[in-house]
């Protein structure tokens, strides 16, 4: 039997609300399944549990805020004994918005059947009558009151979640996003003695590959240049490690693995920088899979634990809708970012000739603690070398 | 598949991808990406579930023909008939 804690999401997060159970008692579970939604500044981050096993019971309510660390499910281990699913339906979903006492560990060796009476604070009639419609977890339920969204257009055959109501900006988590932005920026700008290196870089190889690539490929399998972005300043971040890792406790720890923050502007406001694991890692196509996938959830609010709480060097780019040049504010703990502009036709000498090419500004924003010019331009002269030969990534 | 059907098919998907944005409020002859707000991954988005829906390749190469909600209309009606 082991314990599944609030996990911390962040330096700055101090607490947590447990927003969805996923998984109900007595179902198994495995390393990497998603068995819970906590609502943090940043939205709502899908939690994943880290071992086999089986969820044996949710220790705290839906609805309930608790500190960083607290238990909050127990997780029997595959090789505990085997213990039968309860019959008893489990106690209904208690109202989210009345403050409610944590739960008291339940000692696990105790028979769970019968179940003590669970404590019922007073329940709105209204919020009860609710429940025996349609089950919606809290979050989703504050979301469809914010914008107004009818949840019995959703029927009632499984439990409403975050991720059922149509993607529509509310107020109120943007300003609680616009938080969060402003704690880590200012922190960085406070701590970080940032140096910043430009140069502008030649695209047109790299856009003409991808265009060679897509030639013939349905939409689906299509490349965006981002996936060349991703891979080149990966593969230059493993080459030189006192870019990618994170500096705590008065000391820098250089990252194993490259997992890139992605700078994914949200509508309504805001933006979000969640890792793409280990960047470096399989062919383009796949890599592009999992940029899609990434792109995709961020902008349904929808994160990963890991995702948000990882990244080793963070890449922000323009897109094609831009202007020529971004320089990034590092996000703290990591060392450095890197920023791509947006591509336009500008008259460049190639071999004494002047040709129209396809060039943007690229720029190094990096922490003096770490690293200093000389490095930071030779690390920003490796991503450019990749994506002037495309075929390397 | 008549042309209001396919018209009701982008309008869905781009209320997907850019629910903020009320189709009455664009102008259909103006660049697509711009009315909409929407950056090439969203746009790869629409041109994916499109190309799903209405079984057409949707080439890179013609992405020009797609340039504006009206050219995107014409383009889908001239493609499925």
């Amino acid at each position: 039997m082991s314990q599944f804690l609030m996990p911390s999401l962040g330096a700055d997060m101090a607490d947590g609300i447990l927003v969805e159970q996923l998984i109900a008692r007595g179902d198994p579970v495995h390393r990497g399944d998603i068995i819970a939604a906590v609502e943090t500044q940043k939205g709502a981050i899908e939690i994943e549990v880290f071992e086999d096993g089986f969820l044996d019971d949710w220790l705290v309510p839906l609805g309930t805020k608790v500190a960083v660390g607290t238990p909050i499910a127990n997780i029997r281990t595959s090789d505990t004994p085997d213990i039968p699913k309860p019959v008893d339906p489990p106690p209904p979903p208690r109202p989210s918005e009345a403050p409610q006492p944590t739960d008291p560990v339940v000692p696990p060796d105790l028979p769970e059947d019968p179940m003590p009476p669970p404590y019922q604070p007073p329940v709105q009639p209204e919020e009860l009558a609710g429940q025996d419609r349609q089950r919606v977890s809290p979050a989703a339920r504050r979301r469809a009151a914010q914008i107004g969204f009818d949840l019995s257009a959703l029927g009632t055959d499984r439990i409403i979640a975050l991720g059922d109501l149509p993607d529509t900006p509310a107020a109120e988590p943007m300003s609680a996003m616009r938080q969060a932005i402003s704690a880590a920026m200012s922190r960085s700008k406070r701590e970080i003695p940032h140096y910043y290196l430009s140069d502008s870089i030649d695209l047109t190889a790299a856009e003409d590959f991808i265009t060679l690539h897509n030639a013939n490929q349905p939409p689906d399998t299509r490349l965006a240049i981002g996936a060349l972005y991703v891979r080149a300043v990966a593969l230059a971040a493993q080459a030189f490690p006192e870019f990618n890792g994170h500096f705590e406790n008065e000391q820098f720890a250089p990252a194993p693995a490259v997992h890139l923050g992605m700078a994914i502007n949200l509508r309504g406001g805001g933006l979000a920088a969640p890792a793409l694991h280990d960047a470096s890692e399989g062919d383009l196509d796949a890599l592009m899979a999992r940029l899609r996938d990434l792109v995709a959830r961020v902008k349904k609010g929808r994160f990963r634990a890991r995702e948000l709480a990882d990244p080793t060097i963070t890449l922000t780019s323009l897109g094609d809708r831009g202007v020529r040049g971004i320089t990034g504010v590092i996000f703290p703990p990591q060392v450095a970012i890197v920023g791509i502009g947006t591509p336009s036709v500008q008259a460049a000498v190639i071999d004494d000739q002047i040709k129209p090419r396809r060039i943007a500004d690229i720029t190094l924003a990096a922490d003096h603690r770490v690293s200093d010019g000389h490095r930071g331009a030779r690390f920003l002269r490796a991503i450019i070398d990749h994506l002037q030969h495309p075929e390397t990534l | 598949m008549t042309n209001s059907d396919i018209r009701a098919m982008i309008t869905t998907q781009l209320g997907r991808i850019a629910p903020d944005i009320p189709i009455e409020s664009i102008d259909p002859k103006a660049d697509l990406r711009d009315e909409f707000d929407i950056d090439s991954m969203d746009f790869l988005t629409l041109i994916t579930a499109l190309g799903r829906e209405l079984s057409l390749p949707m080439p890179e190469a013609d992405y020009d023909q797609m340039r504006s909600f009206d050219d995107l209309l014409t383009y889908l009606q001239t493609n499925t008939n």
